[in-house]
């Protein structure tokens, strides 16, 4: 089985080409029924590739062709089915084909159905390649693939300008983050002299020094910050949220943004030769998910506390990684991919029963109106604050812990610090998660009239996967208990034989209290869950003006929030103004002016010297004979003199 | 004996002063006839070096320029005439329509 | 004696053709050129070429010259009043002069700096006159110089045939008005 593991990128391939080439002529329900089978039967084989694994120890490497031979220089077209590999590939194809079936109720509308679905297999497609490569260049390849998918997607309704601005900072900002990457991809070349992963985390503890596993996996990690929208490069993320819902569930909360967390887990060899960059990843990553939290409890806009929310447990996903808890951030990967995926399209959802009004403020009341999108709603909403026995409360308490006592980070101030700013996240998310709750669904309506009158449940295609993902978002946790952890056990094989994960209860602290403690924090990461959802039940609906006194009372604080603490005005005039003003002095100067002019001087010049010369010829024979005779005089005064 | 230089300065006297007419007058048949002038003059330095350096070959020599001077003058002469027939003038400087 | 014959011969030459270039009709120039041609045929015989004397006279002063008279005449030749033409000069007087004396001046350098050598051949004067200029001339025209003589009548008649081509009346075609008839 795990030879046909190829087949995972061959049917969302064939998907992209016949919707490509001959979706428009096969009508609407067939092009989404093609899309969703290339998605499904991927799933389905991705299942039986699990199964597979299960019996065996280690992963193989299913060779596909051999892509480049130049010299001793070898790459081959070459998957690794392991264990971190075929559960990223469930995640994706699962989570995608759960969205794939909403979006034929979501898109049912639109125009360019074929293209949407054509788009989403490629998209599907590429993640897959990113996923389960076997060296850096494959996954580089489908690092740039999703990257064009999700520019592609953004702008999928390109005629709203706001639209393709989106798409394309997307794709500038993340550029700068794959230009480090690919520095690091070289610099791992120039080192190594080969790109496969095998032979890579092989010599690595031997060929590198330090300083150039530091270089090396900074790099990296610089593409990862782009893709994965930590600071400073999470500033497309929000924006992003222009694409259609499913796009944003799909793309920006379930797979494509955790490309980067992927990517440090199955190179965490070279990151773990760094204590360094673990630490920057772990700094990071911690800052973002608290930086991100702040901002998304002001936003009214309800995707865009949904995108600041993604950018925040992401922020959580590379704290995880960061210290070494390596199959924590992938589990919080997975329970994020379920419970952000709802609550994205149970705002899709929202958004469809009211016409299109994305603004909070102009919500309310809607729990009875919207009953299953409502409930699904809340069990996103729940699982992302950490409500105890979900499955976001064990992936995000499992990585609490592990930050506190993880065996990467030897300052204790730090790792303590570290644990801090996550748990005062993890109240801040599950505020802002149960004022979406209560903004949108309970209260007195504030509805507009005219809205008012289409409020309606969305049609079954749509909610029956909201129904399927919330269950997963219930229940999914229960495959990460600690001490019982059925993910960590798969993983381990992956993330095993090196110094890095602290076998689960193994405290750095003398003394059996450990245990004790681990049981603590998660008793307090539980209540501090539940103190933020009463807070919030006590701001938005028990006294609902007391946001509003609070935000002019500490006006000042309010503003810097709600504008995102001007981080994206900073870009625009400490970097985007100045290299615009630097093109355009180029362009003008430098490339009109000088060589353009050049160019054209120099044409101009000939054509002056020609209308001179021209002037010879003046019809006269007298003057032709004059010249003749000078001729003659000349050549013969040089013969003489000689 | 006269040395040679003297005849040959003669012919170069009465060359250049060909020359200068060629290039001054404007009469076409005039300036046909500054030519033949020069051509004589170049004859006469042929006959010299014959005779200074005893060899007949200056001499046929001046004969076959003889042949083609008529010729030339002959043709010089047939297309003077027929430019006349179309502008009416033998001023080199009104047959002026090859300029740019 | 032979001095004094050159002096007279050369000066004549060099007057008549001054005369050439500055005379006012056109008429006038070619008769200066029938005078210079006859005092270079003069020089001719001061050279010991007899035969060449003759045909000076009878190709170039009895047929060329000829000619000139007929065109000049058939023409209209006149150029009036040299300094007040109506037409802009379009070349420089001074210039041409000037470069042509620049080009005496050369050629009369080399004359005086002795560089102009030749091989000497074997006609000396008196081998010549033993045989008879012209019959010495014909030998060589029908031996060595065969080919250049054969290709000078072949020259001769194509000047003929392109003569009579050029002046030759176009059938039915008008012409402005011209002096001739017909």
């Amino acid at each position: 089985m795990l030879d046909f593991a190829w087949l995972i990128l061959l049917f969302p391939l064939l998907g992209v080409l016949i919707n490509g080439f001959i979706g428009n002529r096969i009508g609407k329900k067939w092009v989404g029924r093609v899309a969703c089978a290339a998605v499904g039967l991927s799933f389905l084989v991705g299942v039986g590739v699990f199964f597979a694994l299960l019996g065996e120890e280690h992963g193989r490497t299913v060779s596909l062709f051999s892509w480049i031979t130049v010299g001793d220089f070898q790459i081959q077209a070459a998957l690794l089915v392991d264990q971190l590999s075929t559960l990223m590939s469930l995640v994706v194809a699962g989570v995608s084909f759960v969205i794939h079936v909403y979006s034929i109720g979501y898109m049912a509308e639109d125009e360019r159905y074929s293209r949407f679905f054509t788009l989403l297999n490629l998209f599907v497609f590429s993640m897959l390649i990113l996923v389960l490569a076997d060296n850096f260049l494959l996954l580089y390849v489908g690092w740039e693939l999703v990257g064009l998918c999700s520019y592609l997607l953004i702008g999928f309704w390109f005629e709203r300008p706001s639209a393709a601005e989106a798409g394309k900072k997307a794709f500038l900002v993340t550029r700068v983050g794959d230009f480090g990457f690919a520095l690091g991809v070289m610099l791992i070349f120039a080192t190594f002299g080969t790109l496969g992963y095998a032979e890579v985390f092989e010599q690595a503890p031997q060929v590198l020094t330090t300083g150039l596993a530091t270089a090396i996996t900074l790099l990296l990690f610089a593409g990862a910050a782009g893709k994965s929208a930590q600071i400073p490069l999470y500033v497309w993320l929000p924006d992003a949220m222009e694409g259609p819902t499913p796009v944003s569930a799909l793309i920006h909360a379930a797979t494509m943004v955790t490309a980067g967390v992927y990517m440090v887990a199955r190179t965490h060899v070279l990151f773990e030769l760094a204590p360094l960059s673990m630490t920057v990843v772990a700094v990071i990553g911690a800052a973002t998910a608290f930086f991100a939290a702040t901002i998304a409890l002001v936003q009214n806009d309800i995707k865009r506390v949904l995108a600041y929310s993604t950018i925040s447990q992401l922020g959580y996903m590379f704290l995880a990684v960061g210290v070494g808890a390596y199959a924590s951030g992938i589990f919080h990967l997975t329970t994020h991919a379920f419970f952000k995926a709802l609550l994205f399209l149970s705002a899709g959802s929202v958004m469809h029963g009211l016409s299109g009004e994305l603004d909070m403020r102009k919500m309310g009341g809607l729990k009875d109106k919207m009953k299953t999108t409502y409930r699904a709603f809340l069990a996103g909403a729940a699982a992302l604050a950490g409500f105890p026995l979900l499955s976001g409360f064990f992936s995000k308490d499992e990585i609490l812990w592990r930050a506190f006592n993880s065996s990467i980070i030897p300052s204790a101030s730090l790792r303590a610090g570290l644990w801090l700013v996550g748990i005062v996240t993890a109240f801040l998310t599950a505020f802002y998660a149960f004022r979406a709750v209560f903004l949108t669904f309970w209260g007195p309506s504030r509805v507009d009239e005219e809205v008012a009158h289409h409020i309606h449940e969305s049609p079954r295609i749509m909610t029956t996967p909201l129904t399927i993902l919330a269950v997963l978002a219930l229940i999914g946790g229960l495959i990460g208990i600690p001490h019982l952890s059925a993910v960590e056990g798969f993983l381990e094989p992956v993330f095993a034989h090196h110094q890095a994960v602290p076998p689960p209860p193994a405290p750095p602290q003398p003394g059996g209290g450990s245990g004790i403690l681990e049981w603590v924090l998660m008793a307090l990461s539980a209540a501090v869950a539940i103190l933020a959802i009463i807070l919030a039940q006590y701001m938005y609906l028990v006294n609902p003006d007391r946001p509003g006194r609070l935000s002019k009372r500490y006006a000042s604080i309010y503003k810097l929030l709600s504008n995102k603490y001007y981080v994206d005005e900073i870009y625009m005039a400490g970097i985007v103004n100045p290299l615009r003003n630097l093109a355009s002095f180029l362009s003008r100067v430098m490339d009109a002016g000088i060589i353009d002019g050049a160019v054209n001087g120099l044409a101009a010049f000939f054509g002056r010297a020609g209308e001179e010369t021209r002037k010879l010829q003046t019809g006269y024979v007298r003057n032709y004979g004059l010249a003749m005779l000078m001729g003659v005089v000349v050549v013969l005064g040089y013969l003489i003199l000689r | 004996m006269i040395p040679s230089s003297y005849y040959l300065a003669l012919s170069a006297i009465i060359f250049v002063i060909g020359v200068v007419g060629v290039l001054v007058r404007r009469n076409a048949i005039v300036i046909l006839m500054c030519i033949e002038m020069m051509m004589g003059a170049a004859g006469l330095a042929f006959v010299t070096f014959s005779r200074y350096l005893n060899s007949l070959d200056g001499q046929v020599a001046v004969f076959l320029v003889m042949a083609v001077a008529a010729a030339e003058v002959a043709v010089g002469l047939g297309i003077i005439v027929s430019v006349f027939r179309h502008k009416q003038t033998t001023d080199v400087d009104e047959i002026n329509l090859l300029k740019w | 004696m032979e001095m004094v014959l050159f002096v007279v011969l050369g000066a004549i030459a060099i007057i008549a053709a001054l005369g050439v270039i500055v005379a006012g009709k056109a008429i006038y120039s070619a008769l200066f050129l029938l005078v210079n041609f006859c005092s270079l045929a003069g020089l001719y015989l001061l050279l010991n070429a007899q035969f060449l004397a003759a045909a000076q006279v009878i190709v170039y002063a009895g047929a060329i010259v000829v000619l000139f008279l007929f065109a000049t005449m058939l023409l209209g030749g006149g150029e009036e009043a040299r300094g007040t033409s109506n037409v802009k000069r379009h070349t420089s007087r001074y210039l041409a002069i000037a470069l042509a004396v620049v080009l005496f001046m050369e050629v009369g350098y080399v004359l005086v700096s002795g560089t102009l050598t030749g091989m000497q051949g074997s006609d000396t004067p008196e081998a010549v006159a033993s045989m008879g200029n012209v019959q010495a001339i014909g030998k060589l025209l029908f031996t060595d110089y065969l080919l250049p003589f054969e290709l000078a009548a072949i020259l001769l008649l194509i000047g003929i045939v392109g003569a009579v081509v050029l002046a030759k009346k176009e059938p039915n075609t008008q012409y402005p008005i011209s002096n001739t008839q017909g």
